[in-house]
């Protein structure tokens, strides 16, 4: 979507502002949403790119307001509550009033090291070909859904050149939605920073996005 | 820890803090009597990301291409199995890339749409990198985010910004410092900084105060 | 600039929400923001597109989080401040606090009379002759200035048809910075929704804007 996180090429943000000695977390209750939402991910039953479009489907100022970690807890609770999981009574209550939903499996603390070291693999087989070769010119397309997709805006109908073909993997576009994961191939393009910012631009940039092959047309 | 930074961090501050803090037990309260949540994996969980897994990780692989040529080409060749061999990988770390800077190449790595970064090799990402600021300018004008950084480069310098949209997770391998000649893995570890790993500043130079 | 204020074809706002029986001002300190930014204008303390460039230049997250008159006061402040009108104590304290420079003129009830009977006409004596007609193809340029402009994201680098010579108007990207009118032809620019929106979208939408000629390529 064409939501507040599509931030790349924006303006008005102000200076990038490191914190010296930045802790991991900045309060407990971070850590606590950090670390339930990955606990979630299990019984919870959502996919990755699900959970990356309910951080980013809000009213764009909500999105800038709100602290990162106000992000990921806003979205735990209510992919939680999509799937039954709890209610706003409860959470009004601040105890569950009714039994839970059954779910299939939760994360034990012995198998929290396995679960991080296995991780989330998107790569999948395909007898597809690649549509797309190294050195390759595309033109990305131009496409605008509402729902979620990996094509920021400050790329689409930019002209670039295939650097690598990554393999095939799951496709975000279809796999938020539920639709399944749709595997595509996968490539990382590569722009000169003047297609993308104008002919005034800085000449010695270079940018580049991984892009699946939906979100391309040749150009060549 | 400073809060002179106005609103752009969104540190929570008073009522605000107390606020999530009530709102986070509360939802940790119902996951845990509603049995989906075992209170020791959340410990685990915690303490993992706060305590061991860390941009340590990332400069011992560095390091080790500083020395090593063998592993140097498998890490740019192969980044998931070249990091794999030391240990890590898994969550933020299937899809390893490793980006090699010249001195006729940058390389900066970013999330413009959320905050993908390289958990594996560097834990959990700062707050500035998550933020508008960097991802907003840093595909637009990376010369001027390195200026934040207090970094400036030649002009002829290509510098070429890495936008994390896929599950590929970026590690980028500085230029080793002079001076160094003969110095082990674990000393030459110790120069690499996290901020050099994402392509936002160098690694430490033999003379600097660790 | 890319700022905030470029919301054209973005997603996340929700439903438009029409008020059944809204009021011109929903409190008597919108009436007030209205008043000083039109006694303002009057004044010519500062032109209009420069205080549209101090208005977007809002941190987007403070942009998104005002109301409409609020985003007009606090830019009312901010221009204050610019042009040395008041100083951030005098902000703060809401009156004057150093002796006052007084005005070259006051702007009167008759003078607010008049512009809004008048306005301020943008056309000005043409420079060159313009380079466009009426059903020229055109390319909306794909520039990412800093400062202001009203060629919006969504236009740039699509083709489009000039249906209409607005006339030579003031050009805002060099006003809005002081430097001078610029005058330069304007034209009313045609997009197919398909165009601007990709292959899948409504074929039945068509989106105008009005660009002044450093805004296009001939195609």
């Amino acid at each position: 979507m064409n939501g507040g996180q599509d931030l790349g090429g924006t303006d008005g943000h102000g200076p990038v502002m490191p914190e010296p000695n930045e802790p991991v977390f900045h309060a407990e209750w971070e850590k606590r949403a950090f670390a339930l939402t990955l606990a979630m991910g299990m019984p919870g039953g959502w996919n990755i790119d699900m959970g990356r479009f309910v951080r980013e489907n809000r009213p764009p100022g909500e999105y800038l307001a709100m602290s990162y970690y106000q992000i990921w807890f806003a979205a735990l609770e209510q992919m939680s509550k999509e799937r039954g999981l709890m209610a706003d009574d409860e959470i009004a209550a601040g105890h569950s009033l009714r039994p839970p939903k059954s779910v299939k499996r939760i994360l034990s603390p012995a198998d929290v090291a396995k679960t991080l070291h296995r991780g989330g693999p998107t790569e999948r087989d395909t007898n597809m070909p690649a549509a797309f070769r190294p050195g390759d010119a595309v033109r990305m397309k131009n496409i605008n859904p509402p729902t979620h997709t990996r094509l920021p805006r400050y790329v689409r109908g930019h002209a670039g050149v295939i650097e690598r073909v990554i393999g095939c993997h799951v496709f975000p576009d279809s796999n938020a939605t539920g639709a399944g994961e749709n595997p595509q191939w996968l490539y990382t393009v590569r722009f000169d920073g003047r297609e993308l910012w104008g002919a005034d631009g800085d000449p010695s940039v270079t940018v580049s996005v991984d892009a699946w092959e939906p979100y391309l047309l040749s150009a060549g | 820890m400073a809060h002179d930074d106005g609103d752009r961090h969104h540190h929570d501050h008073g009522s605000d803090l107390s606020e999530m803090q009530l709102r986070t037990r509360a939802l940790e309260t119902i996951l845990l009597e509603k049995g989906y949540i075992d209170p020791a994996s959340i410990d685990v969980l915690i303490e993992t990301y706060e305590k061991k897994i860390g941009p340590r990780n990332g400069a011992q692989v560095v390091a080790k291409a500083w020395v090593d040529p063998t592993f140097r080409q498998w890490l740019f060749e192969d980044g998931t199995a070249a990091i794999g061999s030391l240990g890590f990988g898994g969550r933020s770390g299937n899809h390893l890339v490793a980006l090699e800077n010249t001195p006729a190449v940058h390389n900066m790595t970013v999330c413009t749409l959320c905050s993908c970064y390289p958990w594996a090799v560097l834990g959990l990402p700062p707050l500035w990198y998550k933020s508008a600021p960097y991802r907003s300018r840093a595909v637009a004008d990376p010369r001027g985010v390195l200026a934040d950084f207090g970094v400036t480069l030649p002009k002829d310098t290509e510098i070429r910004v890495w936008d994390s949209t896929a599950e590929l997770r970026y590690l980028v391998v500085p230029m080793r410092p002079a001076g160094t000649d003969g110095w082990s893995e674990e000393k030459l570890a110790k120069l690499v900084t996290r901020d050099s790993m994402i392509g936002t500043g160098f690694p430490k130079n033999p003379g600097d105060a660790s | 600039m890319n700022g905030a204020a470029d919301m054209g074809g973005m997603h996340g706002f929700g439903p438009v929400v029409p008020e059944p029986n809204e009021p011109v001002f929903h409190a008597d300190w919108e009436k007030t923001s209205f008043a000083l930014n039109m006694v303002t204008g009057v004044a010519k303390l500062w032109n209009l597109d420069a205080f549209r460039f101090k208005r977007e230049s809002i941190p987007p997250a403070q942009y998104l989080n005002l109301s409409y008159y609020g985003l007009w006061t606090v830019t009312l402040e901010h221009m204050m401040l610019e042009y040395g009108i008041a100083t951030p104590e005098e902000l703060a304290a809401g009156h004057a606090l150093a002796p006052v420079k007084k005005a070259a003129r006051t702007v009167t009830a008759a003078d607010m009379t008049d512009m809004v009977r008048c306005g301020s006409p943008y056309n000005r004596p043409v420079p060159a002759p313009a380079l466009f007609k009426a059903g020229d193809k055109v390319r909306a340029k794909n520039m990412h200035p800093k400062t202001h402009t009203r060629l919006p994201r969504y236009a740039r680098g699509h083709a489009g048809e000039v249906v209409r010579i607005v006339g030579c108007h003031v050009f805002p990207d060099a006003n809005a910075s002081n430097a001078g009118e610029d005058p330069h032809w304007l034209y009313t620019v045609r997009f197919d929704g398909r165009e601007l929106w990709g292959a899948d979208s409504d074929p039945t939408v068509r989106v105008c804007i009005e660009a002044w000629e450093p805004y296009l390529e001939p195609l």
